[in-house]
Protein backbone atom coordinates (compact mmCIF):
# COMPACT_ATOMS: atom_id res chain seq x y z
CA UNK A 1 0.00 0.00 0.00
CA UNK A 2 1.74 3.05 -1.20
CA UNK A 3 1.44 6.24 0.51
CA UNK A 4 -1.24 7.82 -1.86
CA UNK A 5 -3.51 4.73 -1.92
CA UNK A 6 -3.58 4.96 1.65
CA UNK A 7 -4.58 8.67 2.12
CA UNK A 8 -7.10 7.87 -0.59
CA UNK A 9 -8.65 5.19 1.39
CA UNK A 10 -9.44 7.44 4.11
CA UNK A 11 -10.19 10.42 1.79
CA UNK A 12 -13.35 8.06 0.64
CA UNK A 13 -14.15 7.62 4.13
CA UNK A 14 -14.60 10.99 4.52
CA UNK A 15 -17.83 13.02 5.04
CA UNK A 16 -17.67 16.58 6.63
CA UNK A 17 -14.51 16.44 8.46
CA UNK A 18 -11.98 18.84 8.75
CA UNK A 19 -8.56 17.40 8.30
CA UNK A 20 -5.04 19.04 8.45
CA UNK A 21 -2.56 18.12 6.20
CA UNK A 22 0.85 18.05 6.84
CA UNK A 23 3.35 20.03 4.83
CA UNK A 24 4.50 18.38 1.49
CA UNK A 25 3.14 15.40 -0.99
CA UNK A 26 0.90 14.81 1.82
CA UNK A 27 -1.49 17.91 1.07
CA UNK A 28 -0.72 17.21 -2.43
CA UNK A 29 -1.88 13.56 -2.45
CA UNK A 30 -4.92 14.70 -0.58
CA UNK A 31 -5.48 17.50 -3.03
CA UNK A 32 -5.28 15.12 -5.94
CA UNK A 33 -7.39 12.79 -4.19
CA UNK A 34 -9.97 14.52 -2.82
CA UNK A 35 -9.57 18.56 -3.22
CA UNK A 36 -12.26 19.52 -0.34
CA UNK A 37 -13.17 23.06 1.18
CA UNK A 38 -12.68 21.62 4.79
CA UNK A 39 -9.31 20.42 3.75
CA UNK A 40 -6.80 22.69 5.41
CA UNK A 41 -3.51 22.64 2.98
CA UNK A 42 -0.74 23.49 5.60
CA UNK A 43 2.28 23.48 2.91
CA UNK A 44 5.25 24.80 5.25
CA UNK A 45 5.09 24.66 9.04
CA UNK A 46 6.20 20.63 9.28
CA UNK A 47 5.66 19.74 12.59
CA UNK A 48 2.57 21.80 13.28
CA UNK A 49 -0.42 20.07 11.60
CA UNK A 50 -1.17 17.90 14.97
CA UNK A 51 -0.93 20.99 16.82
CA UNK A 52 -3.43 23.18 14.93
CA UNK A 53 -6.08 20.36 14.16
CA UNK A 54 -5.61 20.48 18.40
CA UNK A 55 -6.82 23.93 18.67
CA UNK A 56 -9.71 23.62 15.78
CA UNK A 57 -11.19 20.18 17.64
CA UNK A 58 -10.67 22.27 20.89
CA UNK A 59 -12.26 25.46 19.50
CA UNK A 60 -14.63 23.70 17.58
CA UNK A 61 -16.06 20.70 19.58
CA UNK A 62 -19.07 20.10 17.24
CA UNK A 63 -16.65 19.61 14.18
CA UNK A 64 -14.90 16.62 13.41
CA UNK A 65 -11.52 16.95 12.81
CA UNK A 66 -8.71 14.90 10.92
CA UNK A 67 -5.52 15.23 10.86
CA UNK A 68 -3.33 14.23 8.25
CA UNK A 69 0.44 13.81 9.32
CA UNK A 70 3.73 12.35 8.28
CA UNK A 71 6.20 10.43 10.29
CA UNK A 72 9.00 13.17 9.72
CA UNK A 73 6.23 15.27 10.31
CA UNK A 74 4.88 13.50 13.75
CA UNK A 75 8.83 13.01 14.88
CA UNK A 76 9.33 16.59 14.43
CA UNK A 77 6.23 17.53 16.12
CA UNK A 78 6.44 14.83 19.02
CA UNK A 79 5.79 17.42 21.46
CA UNK A 80 2.42 17.24 20.46
CA UNK A 81 1.23 13.75 21.78
CA UNK A 82 1.35 14.65 25.36
CA UNK A 83 -0.26 17.86 24.49
CA UNK A 84 -3.68 15.90 22.83
CA UNK A 85 -3.39 13.25 25.29
CA UNK A 86 -3.65 15.89 28.33
CA UNK A 87 -6.12 18.36 26.62
CA UNK A 88 -8.40 15.28 24.87
CA UNK A 89 -10.37 16.39 22.59
CA UNK A 90 -12.92 14.05 21.95
CA UNK A 91 -13.37 15.36 18.26
CA UNK A 92 -10.08 14.85 16.96
CA UNK A 93 -8.38 12.05 14.91
CA UNK A 94 -4.84 11.88 14.08
CA UNK A 95 -3.82 9.84 11.32
CA UNK A 96 0.36 9.36 10.38
CA UNK A 97 0.82 7.74 7.41
CA UNK A 98 4.29 6.29 8.05
CA UNK A 99 6.30 5.17 5.22
CA UNK A 100 9.41 5.57 7.04
CA UNK A 101 10.92 8.23 5.14
CA UNK A 102 10.91 12.30 4.46
CA UNK A 103 8.91 11.22 0.76
CA UNK A 104 8.92 15.32 -0.07
CA UNK A 105 12.54 15.52 -0.28
CA UNK A 106 13.59 12.28 -1.71
CA UNK A 107 13.03 9.32 0.73
CA UNK A 108 15.64 10.10 3.02
CA UNK A 109 15.21 7.77 6.26
CA UNK A 110 13.32 8.98 9.39
CA UNK A 111 13.62 6.78 12.53
CA UNK A 112 10.09 5.54 12.60
CA UNK A 113 11.01 2.46 11.57
CA UNK A 114 13.01 2.39 15.34
CA UNK A 115 10.15 3.72 17.63
CA UNK A 116 6.38 2.34 17.68
CA UNK A 117 4.34 5.90 17.10
CA UNK A 118 1.29 4.32 17.68
CA UNK A 119 2.82 3.10 21.51
CA UNK A 120 3.82 6.84 21.94
CA UNK A 121 0.21 8.07 21.41
CA UNK A 122 -0.73 5.10 23.26
CA UNK A 123 1.74 6.53 26.04
CA UNK A 124 0.68 9.92 25.63
CA UNK A 125 -3.16 9.50 26.68
CA UNK A 126 -4.83 8.90 23.02
CA UNK A 127 -7.78 7.20 23.89
CA UNK A 128 -8.44 4.80 21.13
CA UNK A 129 -5.21 3.27 19.22
CA UNK A 130 -4.62 1.74 15.75
CA UNK A 131 -2.32 0.55 13.08
CA UNK A 132 -3.02 -0.60 9.55
CA UNK A 133 -0.35 -2.09 6.86
CA UNK A 134 -3.07 -3.18 3.99
CA UNK A 135 -6.17 -1.51 1.86
CA UNK A 136 -8.73 -3.70 4.10
CA UNK A 137 -6.70 -3.11 7.40
CA UNK A 138 -6.80 0.80 7.40
CA UNK A 139 -10.39 0.84 6.17
CA UNK A 140 -11.86 -1.94 9.39
CA UNK A 141 -9.88 0.56 11.53
CA UNK A 142 -11.04 3.37 10.23
CA UNK A 143 -14.40 1.71 10.74
CA UNK A 144 -14.08 0.92 14.18
CA UNK A 145 -12.63 4.79 15.69
CA UNK A 146 -15.67 5.90 17.32
CA UNK A 147 -15.27 9.62 16.27
CA UNK A 148 -16.51 10.90 19.62
CA UNK A 149 -14.25 9.10 21.23
CA UNK A 150 -11.04 10.57 20.99
CA UNK A 151 -8.40 11.77 20.46
CA UNK A 152 -7.55 8.70 18.29
CA UNK A 153 -4.71 7.55 16.80
CA UNK A 154 -4.20 5.49 13.11
CA UNK A 155 -0.70 4.89 12.55
CA UNK A 156 -0.69 3.51 8.78
CA UNK A 157 2.15 1.59 7.38
CA UNK A 158 2.87 2.63 3.92
CA UNK A 159 5.44 2.70 1.36
CA UNK A 160 6.56 5.60 -0.43
CA UNK A 161 5.08 6.45 -3.98
CA UNK A 162 6.86 5.94 -6.57
CA UNK A 163 6.91 8.31 -10.04
CA UNK A 164 6.08 11.64 -10.74
CA UNK A 165 4.71 13.16 -7.17
CA UNK A 166 1.40 14.56 -7.27
CA UNK A 167 0.24 18.64 -8.24
CA UNK A 168 1.47 21.30 -6.21
CA UNK A 169 -1.08 22.96 -3.92
CA UNK A 170 -3.31 25.19 -6.32
CA UNK A 171 -4.44 27.34 -4.40
CA UNK A 172 -2.47 30.61 -2.47
CA UNK A 173 -2.53 30.21 1.06
CA UNK A 174 -4.64 33.00 2.37
CA UNK A 175 -7.45 31.37 -0.06
CA UNK A 176 -6.85 28.00 2.06
CA UNK A 177 -7.78 30.08 5.12
CA UNK A 178 -10.83 31.59 3.56
CA UNK A 179 -12.03 28.47 2.11
CA UNK A 180 -11.31 26.17 5.81
CA UNK A 181 -13.09 28.88 7.60
CA UNK A 182 -16.06 29.28 5.38
CA UNK A 183 -15.93 25.12 5.81
CA UNK A 184 -15.63 25.54 9.41
CA UNK A 185 -18.29 27.50 9.36
CA UNK A 186 -20.58 25.33 8.02
CA UNK A 187 -19.51 22.17 10.28
CA UNK B 1 13.04 26.75 32.06
CA UNK B 2 13.91 26.55 35.94
CA UNK B 3 15.96 29.44 35.22
CA UNK B 4 13.47 31.19 33.07
CA UNK B 5 10.84 30.62 36.23
CA UNK B 6 12.95 31.80 39.06
CA UNK B 7 15.23 34.52 37.46
CA UNK B 8 12.34 37.46 37.23
CA UNK B 9 13.71 39.94 38.99
CA UNK B 10 16.72 41.43 37.23
CA UNK B 11 15.11 44.02 35.59
CA UNK B 12 12.33 44.79 37.44
CA UNK B 13 13.19 47.62 40.19
CA UNK B 14 14.45 50.18 36.94
CA UNK B 15 10.76 49.65 35.10
CA UNK B 16 8.75 49.44 38.81
CA UNK B 17 10.83 52.74 40.29
CA UNK B 18 9.10 54.83 37.87
CA UNK B 19 5.81 54.67 39.93
CA UNK B 20 4.94 55.19 43.44
CA UNK B 21 1.77 53.21 43.59
CA UNK B 22 4.44 50.11 44.42
CA UNK B 23 5.72 48.53 47.16
CA UNK B 24 7.51 45.09 47.76
CA UNK B 25 5.02 43.13 49.66
CA UNK B 26 6.76 39.45 49.34
CA UNK B 27 10.35 38.65 49.58
CA UNK B 28 11.51 35.11 47.70
CA UNK B 29 13.82 32.83 49.08
CA UNK B 30 16.78 34.03 46.71
CA UNK B 31 16.22 37.84 48.52
CA UNK B 32 14.83 39.20 45.45
CA UNK B 33 11.44 41.11 45.59
CA UNK B 34 8.13 40.09 44.20
CA UNK B 35 6.51 43.36 43.13
CA UNK B 36 2.80 44.16 43.11
CA UNK B 37 0.91 46.99 43.20
CA UNK B 38 -0.43 48.40 46.31
CA UNK B 39 -3.98 48.58 47.08
CA UNK B 40 -6.88 46.60 45.56
CA UNK B 41 -6.38 43.22 44.19
CA UNK B 42 -8.78 44.13 41.15
CA UNK B 43 -5.93 46.80 40.20
CA UNK B 44 -3.45 44.09 39.80
CA UNK B 45 -1.49 44.75 36.37
CA UNK B 46 -2.15 41.55 35.28
CA UNK B 47 -6.03 41.24 35.78
CA UNK B 48 -6.32 45.09 34.35
CA UNK B 49 -4.63 44.08 31.00
CA UNK B 50 -6.68 41.14 30.78
CA UNK B 51 -9.84 42.67 31.17
CA UNK B 52 -8.34 44.58 28.02
CA UNK B 53 -7.77 41.44 26.12
CA UNK B 54 -11.11 39.98 26.78
CA UNK B 55 -12.79 43.33 25.92
CA UNK B 56 -11.30 42.74 22.23
CA UNK B 57 -12.57 39.30 22.27
CA UNK B 58 -9.29 37.39 23.01
CA UNK B 59 -10.84 33.86 24.01
CA UNK B 60 -7.70 31.71 23.10
CA UNK B 61 -4.96 31.52 25.09
CA UNK B 62 -1.94 29.26 25.19
CA UNK B 63 1.76 29.15 25.63
CA UNK B 64 4.86 28.23 27.41
CA UNK B 65 5.19 29.95 30.97
CA UNK B 66 7.94 32.59 31.93
CA UNK B 67 8.03 34.53 35.03
CA UNK B 68 7.25 37.99 32.81
CA UNK B 69 3.83 36.83 32.20
CA UNK B 70 3.61 34.05 34.86
CA UNK B 71 0.81 37.05 36.36
CA UNK B 72 -1.02 36.60 33.86
CA UNK B 73 -0.92 33.04 33.50
CA UNK B 74 -2.41 33.01 37.35
CA UNK B 75 -5.07 35.07 35.83
CA UNK B 76 -6.41 33.23 33.44
CA UNK B 77 -6.39 29.87 35.34
CA UNK B 78 -7.65 26.90 33.79
CA UNK B 79 -8.11 28.72 30.61
CA UNK B 80 -4.81 28.65 29.59
CA UNK B 81 -3.51 25.51 27.44
CA UNK B 82 0.13 24.88 28.83
CA UNK B 83 1.79 23.80 25.03
CA UNK B 84 4.48 21.50 25.13
CA UNK B 85 6.95 23.98 22.98
CA UNK B 86 6.24 27.42 21.64
CA UNK B 87 5.96 26.53 17.85
CA UNK B 88 3.37 23.94 18.96
CA UNK B 89 1.49 26.76 20.93
CA UNK B 90 1.89 28.90 17.70
CA UNK B 91 0.05 26.04 15.69
CA UNK B 92 -2.88 25.22 18.14
CA UNK B 93 -3.28 29.20 18.30
CA UNK B 94 -3.77 29.38 14.92
CA UNK B 95 -6.24 26.24 14.59
CA UNK B 96 -8.28 28.07 17.20
CA UNK B 97 -8.19 31.29 14.72
CA UNK B 98 -9.34 28.98 11.67
CA UNK B 99 -12.30 27.68 14.26
CA UNK B 100 -13.16 31.50 15.02
CA UNK B 101 -11.49 32.22 17.84
CA UNK B 102 -9.38 35.05 19.03
CA UNK B 103 -5.98 33.65 20.18
CA UNK B 104 -2.72 34.89 22.31
CA UNK B 105 0.21 33.00 22.43
CA UNK B 106 2.39 33.80 26.14
CA UNK B 107 5.92 32.56 25.85
CA UNK B 108 9.40 34.10 26.83
CA UNK B 109 11.95 35.64 24.15
CA UNK B 110 13.78 32.49 24.15
CA UNK B 111 10.81 30.75 22.59
CA UNK B 112 10.96 33.15 19.61
CA UNK B 113 13.67 31.00 17.57
CA UNK B 114 11.36 28.00 17.60
CA UNK B 115 8.33 29.83 16.40
CA UNK B 116 10.13 31.79 13.06
CA UNK B 117 9.41 28.79 10.95
CA UNK B 118 5.47 29.06 11.97
CA UNK B 119 5.07 32.78 11.98
CA UNK B 120 6.67 32.72 8.11
CA UNK B 121 5.26 29.55 6.88
CA UNK B 122 1.91 29.74 8.21
CA UNK B 123 0.99 32.97 10.09
CA UNK B 124 2.56 35.32 7.61
CA UNK B 125 1.36 33.52 4.68
CA UNK B 126 -2.26 32.46 5.69
CA UNK B 127 -3.15 35.75 6.91
CA UNK B 128 -3.47 34.02 10.48
CA UNK B 129 -3.05 36.90 12.93
CA UNK B 130 -2.07 35.36 16.82
CA UNK B 131 -1.34 38.14 19.62
CA UNK B 132 1.82 37.34 21.07
CA UNK B 133 2.95 37.96 24.63
CA UNK B 134 6.68 37.92 24.55
CA UNK B 135 8.41 37.90 27.96
CA UNK B 136 11.63 40.08 27.54
CA UNK B 137 14.09 38.67 28.90
CA UNK B 138 17.74 40.23 28.32
CA UNK B 139 16.72 43.73 27.98
CA UNK B 140 19.08 45.74 27.99
CA UNK B 141 22.18 43.52 28.86
CA UNK B 142 20.72 42.49 32.17
CA UNK B 143 19.46 39.35 32.70
CA UNK B 144 21.53 35.67 33.08
CA UNK B 145 23.58 34.90 30.45
CA UNK B 146 21.09 32.68 28.42
CA UNK B 147 18.94 35.48 27.67
CA UNK B 148 21.69 37.90 26.38
CA UNK B 149 22.02 37.25 22.60
CA UNK B 150 18.25 36.88 22.25
CA UNK B 151 17.41 39.94 24.48
CA UNK B 152 19.85 41.94 22.13
CA UNK B 153 18.05 41.13 19.03
CA UNK B 154 14.54 39.78 19.41
CA UNK B 155 12.91 42.97 18.39
CA UNK B 156 14.94 43.24 15.26
CA UNK B 157 14.13 39.45 14.75
CA UNK B 158 10.41 39.93 14.63
CA UNK B 159 10.66 43.26 12.96
CA UNK B 160 12.66 41.84 10.03
CA UNK B 161 10.29 39.10 8.56
CA UNK B 162 7.32 41.85 9.35
CA UNK B 163 5.68 41.61 12.78
CA UNK B 164 5.30 44.69 14.45
CA UNK B 165 6.49 44.56 18.05
CA UNK B 166 5.24 47.11 20.98
CA UNK B 167 7.60 47.28 24.26
CA UNK B 168 4.73 48.90 26.80
CA UNK B 169 5.18 50.45 30.04
CA UNK B 170 3.43 49.41 32.46
CA UNK B 171 0.48 52.58 31.69
CA UNK B 172 1.44 52.16 27.62
CA UNK B 173 0.01 48.15 27.95
CA UNK B 174 -3.79 48.95 26.77
CA UNK B 175 -1.80 51.51 24.00
CA UNK B 176 0.32 48.92 22.68
CA UNK B 177 -2.43 46.18 22.68
CA UNK B 178 -4.55 48.81 21.06
CA UNK B 179 -2.03 49.10 18.39
CA UNK B 180 -1.43 45.34 18.29
CA UNK B 181 -4.74 44.36 17.60
CA UNK B 182 -5.25 46.65 14.90
CA UNK B 183 -2.32 44.76 12.89
CA UNK B 184 -3.93 41.83 13.97
CA UNK B 185 -7.29 43.20 12.79
CA UNK B 186 -6.21 45.09 9.63
CA UNK B 187 -3.12 43.20 8.11
CA UNK B 188 -4.26 39.79 9.70
CA UNK B 189 -0.77 39.04 10.51
CA UNK B 190 1.20 38.09 14.13
CA UNK B 191 1.91 40.97 16.27
CA UNK B 192 3.91 40.86 19.09
CA UNK B 193 3.97 42.94 22.61
CA UNK B 194 7.04 42.44 24.74
CA UNK B 195 6.57 42.39 28.56
CA UNK B 196 9.76 43.27 30.35
CA UNK B 197 10.28 42.02 33.73
CA UNK B 198 7.54 44.03 36.45
CA UNK B 199 5.55 45.50 33.53
CA UNK B 200 2.68 42.80 34.42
Amino acid sequence: MTTRESIGIVARKLDRELVVCTTGYTCRDMQACSDRPGNFYMIGSMGLAASLGLGVALSKPGARVVVFDGDGAALMGLGNLPAIGALAPANLIHVVFDNEVFASTGNQPTYSGAVSLDRLASAAGYRQVARAGTPEELSQAWDKIDHGAGPAFLLVKCRPDEGPPAERVRLEPEQITERFMEAVNAS
Amino acid sequence: MSEAASGAAAGAPAVLGQSSTLRINKTRKDGSAELRAAGAPAAAPAAVFLKALRARGFNFFTGVADSTVASLISELGPEYLSATREDLAVGMASGAYLAGRRPAVLMQNSGLGYCLNGLTSLNLIYKIPLLLIVGYRGYQGKDAPEHLVMGAHCEQLLREVGIPVFVPERDGLEESLAAADEALLREKIPAAIFIRPGVL
